[in-house]
């Protein structure tokens, strides 16, 4: 089983639905978040173009993350998420900058938090808070070992792409252009 | 005579400031019925339908073991939101949870020759409103009191004051933002587009968006199609001087020159016409006039709108053409904020025309014919017979408008000479108009001019800080309001019940209504103690039950008439003079007006200055949610957008805190952050509505960011239906700012 999720940008409109409804579905403190928007345009006016992201950890399959945590709070779970066992953090913050996508942060509680899939949910065979939030249905949740899963065929489908490949992460978060 | 008015900002004397003796809580709240009925206590989720915009998505509110609200997500039966809510729905929470919501009644007061608000029992409010009304309606008459309010409240406020003998109830709503887009499509249609809009986008082949930011404005339903639109591959055409994120979606983008949209749309009218990519035998059947409307587009080719327009002829046909060849299953967006340049109207009635030519009003991915229930009307007494109304301010004009004015309510508050009732007060109900209307200085010169003001809300806006009594209404979690029965494609019923009890000493709307009829003597006009006992009458008259709502949240319901569109061959009769689409309108032209739209240029902005354009965040709702936790968390300032040229011609950087100042000398009360960005043209600034509150109570959001209306000074009324042009501002920048520390 290998979760992964993907984004298609020509449908985003940016809204940020997605980090509301991970702050509320996750308590995130007010102020912090697991999930954001970032937005790029190119060009000059009126030859323009742009890419709308909804961004977060990226569950990487090389994770400098797991690879640098000194009490092993950050580990792989089941499908290959990446997640962080709060009572083991230290809050030592090397998780943070190992991190290509500053996807982490430091949690007021004392210890490092990020995205989880919304695991809870997907045990519970609910798609993530995200996903199931998103106005534009632009995001894809399921396992890329199941060829028949909603994710695998959307990524047959379309053209993707994924963040800073050259970091070498190997990301599972794929955005379709 | 009134007492001149202070803004009051800040100060509230507590029970300490002048002691009354009695506590906050009264009498009164042993009335409060869910005091005894508390059945949402032990549900773990409460139905709702959202309040923070006119969408009205219904929902499910989660909570927590501990009984706090936890979440707010879609009800996946519900066809405004199909299960998913937008994030200023998602961020509802926040609406519950701001500290800075009122909390209490108020009463103006003066202590030391200075202005102030003291805390004041329900009853002492209440009963306050009711001695000042009574007095108001002795002297004036009680057409004198008007209400404005924009939310579930109006319904209450609104019986109460027909119950009293005035029948002048508005909303900024119309006259402020969708009104002229209604009377140009009934012009031509016999009917308006409502809302939520009847557009089949989720079906269309093509969709034509002119000054339409639809996944900025986060009409939830409309982004939902958009996006099912962007998947079916149909074609985007989108009109705007700024690059919007759905130009960014688009096939086609139109960077306009702003204020030129009538030539754009008269020009594509001609070719498809000229073309033969009208629909002929719908053109045929249902309309009246084409000949007429050829004759009176001959000329007006691509080649003289692009002088007017600066978009290529090329463009301009192939965007016809597009169309044309979508057609019947094409939209021609009717927009919703509409209210630009005096002449909208006639611009709506443009693209009213351009859909009929195309056929598709009436036809699948074009306007679809929706439907709604009407609730069962209980039994009270009729109201008195009303000798006033707003238009008796003005005899002759916008006699098309088919709603209340709330900038003539108004202007018609200022006293002149020749008119022999002036408003003398207001109820204002969740709008807070100091940031609604037009032209600042008039509202303040209206509100100077009342015996009293009452605002009702849930946060203290602007407009509390003006009014003699406030009183705090609780939060749409918190309460029961009436059944939402909006038109859809099928006709639904969604209930809204409390989550939580009232946080303070807040109150629904309905019973704050009720208790001041009681005062007024109109108790027979509230014969429903409480709103559970309505719901449950006019829901079992319907086959439901306040029980099964409070299971279900949403019910759908059969449709009782005609189809979704027409039938092949069809015999429509259209609401019309002539029974006919009327391309060329017999009403306008009874009325004086151009039969069919002519374009007229407007002014332009002189140099140094760059035409003020405004428009909606995605997570945002005008200036409603400005203070809201969440929301503010994800946008807490709004910025200046300005071209690259112009920003070095200024000399103006990223981030950089400017003033704006517009061509009547009015500047912008806080600095606000430039955005340098290729997104917008060079003859034009923008800048999101809702930002910059004066209002010190509203701690989060207090001095953020610049208000727009600050620089709307100067306002192009539409002659047919009173609808307030905004557009035609233009502002320059000051560069030199005192940062308050």
């Amino acid at each position: 089983m290998r979760y992964a999720m993907a984004i298609d940008t020509k449908k985003c409109v940016g809204c940020s639905d997605c980090v509301v409804a991970c702050q509320t579905e996750n308590n995130v403190p007010i102020g912090f978040c697991r999930d954001w928007i970032v937005e790029v345009t190119d060009g000059t006016y009126p030859q323009l173009e742009m890419e709308i992201r909804s961004e977060r950890c990226n569950h990487c399959d090389n994770s400098p993350c797991v690879r640098c945590c000194p009490t092993g709070a950050s580990h792989y779970g089941d499908g290959g998420i990446v997640l962080v066992t709060p009572n083991k953090c230290i809050g030592c913050g090397a998780c943070i900058v190992s991190c290509p996508y500053d996807a982490r942060y430091s949690h007021p509680d004392g210890y490092v938090d990020k995205c989880t899939f919304c695991i809870h949910r997907v045990e519970k065979g609910l798609s993530p808070a995200c996903v199931a939030a998103c106005p534009t249905k632009c995001m894809y949740f399921g396992d890329l070992d199941d060829p028949k899963s909603e994710v695998s065929l959307v990524l047959k489908k379309r053209k993707s792409k994924t963040l800073i490949p050259e970091a070498g992460t190997k990301p599972q978060v794929y955005y379709l252009i | 005579m009134a007492s001149r008015r202070e803004f009051i900002r800040v100060s509230t004397l507590g029970a300490g400031g002048i002691s009354l003796g009695i506590p906050a809580f009264t009498s009164l709240a042993k009335t409060f019925s869910q005091e005894d009925s508390p059945v949402f206590k032990s549900m773990r989720r409460t139905p709702t339908y959202c309040e923070v915009c006119f969408w009205k998505c219904a929902g499910w509110i989660y909570k927590k073991d501990n009984g706090d609200v936890w979440k707010i997500i879609g009800n996946d039966d519900d066809l405004h939101s199909n299960g998913r809510f937008c994030p200023r729905g998602t961020g509802g929470v926040g609406m519950y949870n701001d500290e800075d919501r009122l909390k209490t009644p108020m009463i103006r007061t003066e202590v030391d020759g200075k202005q102030t608000f003291r805390e004041a029992s329900w009853d002492e409010a209440l009963g306050f409103i009711a001695t000042k009304l009574e007095a108001i309606a002795k002297e004036h008459g009680p057409e004198c009191i008007a209400l404005f309010s924009h939310g579930s409240g109006g319904k209450y406020f609104g019986n109460l004051l027909k119950a009293y003998g005035s029948n002048n109830i508005t909303a900024p709503s119309y006259a402020q933002c969708r009104g002229p887009r209604e009377v140009g499509f009934i012009a031509t249609f016999g009917e308006g587009v409502e809302s939520p809009e009847r557009t089949d986008i989720r079906d269309t082949r093509c969709l034509v968006l002119i000054g339409s930011h639809i996944g900025e404005n986060m009409h939830n339903g409309q982004v939902q199609e958009m996006s099912d639109a962007i998947d079916k591959g149909a074609t985007i055409i989108t009109v705007d001087p700024r690059y919007s994120t759905a130009a960014s979606k688009s096939k086609f983008w139109l960077p306009i020159k702003p204020a030129t949209d009538l030539a754009l749309l008269l020009a594509w009218i001609h070719v498809i016409i000229e073309e033969g990519y009208y629909d002929k035998e719908y053109v045929e059947k249902y309309t009246f006039g084409f000949e007429y409307l050829k004759d009176h587009v001959k000329n007006m080719t691509p080649e003289w709108a692009y002088g007017i327009t600066t978009l290529e002829p090329q463009l301009i046909r192939e965007t016809a053409r597009a169309m044309g060849s979508a057609s019947p299953a094409v939209i021609v967006h009717p927009g919703r904020h509409v209210t630009w340049y005096g002449d909208d109207t006639q611009r709506l009635r443009a693209v009213a025309i351009l859909n009929a030519l195309l056929g598709s009003w009436g036809r699948r991915g074009g306007f679809y014919r929706p439907e709604k229930v009407s609730m069962p009307a209980y039994p009270h007494p009729e109201y008195p017979k009303i000798s006033r109304t707003w238009r008796d301010a003005f005899p002759g004009k916008y006699e098309l408008a088919d709603l209340a004015l709330a900038s003539g309510i108004c202007d018609a508050t200022i006293p002149v000479a020749e008119r022999d009732c002036s408003f003398k007060a207001w109820i204002v109900n969740g709008t807070n108009l100091i940031e609604t209307l037009p032209n600042q200085d008039n509202t303040l010169q209206a509100i100077n001019n009342l015996d009293l003001l009452v605002a009702i809300d849930t946060m203290p806006m602007e407009i509390t800080g003006w009014a003699d009594v406030i009183l705090p209404e609780c939060t749409y979690l918190e309460r029961y309001d009436l059944i939402r029965t909006s038109p859809h494609r099928e006709p639904q019923i969604a209930l809204r019940m409390p989550a939580v009890s009232p946080k303070y000493d807040s109150k629904p709307g309905y019973w704050i209504a009720r208790e001041l009829a009681k005062k007024m003597g109109l108790a027979d006009h509230f014969p429903h103690e409480n709103l559970e006992d309505l719901l449950d009458w006019q829901l079992k008259k319907m086959g439901s039950s306040l029980e099964e709502m409070q299971r279900i949240g949403v019910k759908t319901m059969a449709r009782e008439y005609d189809d979704l569109y027409f039938a092949p061959g069809e015999e429509i009769e259209f609401y019309t003079n002539t029974g006919k689409i009327e391309l060329y309108s017999t009403e306008l032209e009874a009325k004086g007006f151009d039969p069919m739209p002519v374009y007229t240029p407007h002014e332009e902005p002189p140099d140094g200055y760059y035409r003020l354009i405004y428009g909606r965040a995605p997570m945002h709702t005008f200036s409603r949610t400005s203070n809201n936790p969440n929301l503010t968390d994800l946008m807490e300032e709004n910025a200046v957008w300005i071209n690259p040229k112009v920003a070095r011609e200024w000399g103006l950087e990223n981030d950089q805190y400017i003033h704006l100042i517009n061509q009547d000398g009015k500047k912008t009360q806080f600095p606000i952050k430039v955005r340098v960005t290729e997104r917008i043209r060079w003859d034009s600034v923008y800048m999101v509505h809702g930002f910059g509150h004066d209002q010190k109570k509203l701690k989060r959001c207090y001095g953020k960011g610049a208000s727009d209306t600050n620089l709307i000074s100067k306002v192009h009324i539409d002659p047919i239906m009173g609808g307030t042009g905004m557009r035609g501002n233009f502002v320059s920048f000051i560069t030199e700012v005192e940062v308050e520390s």
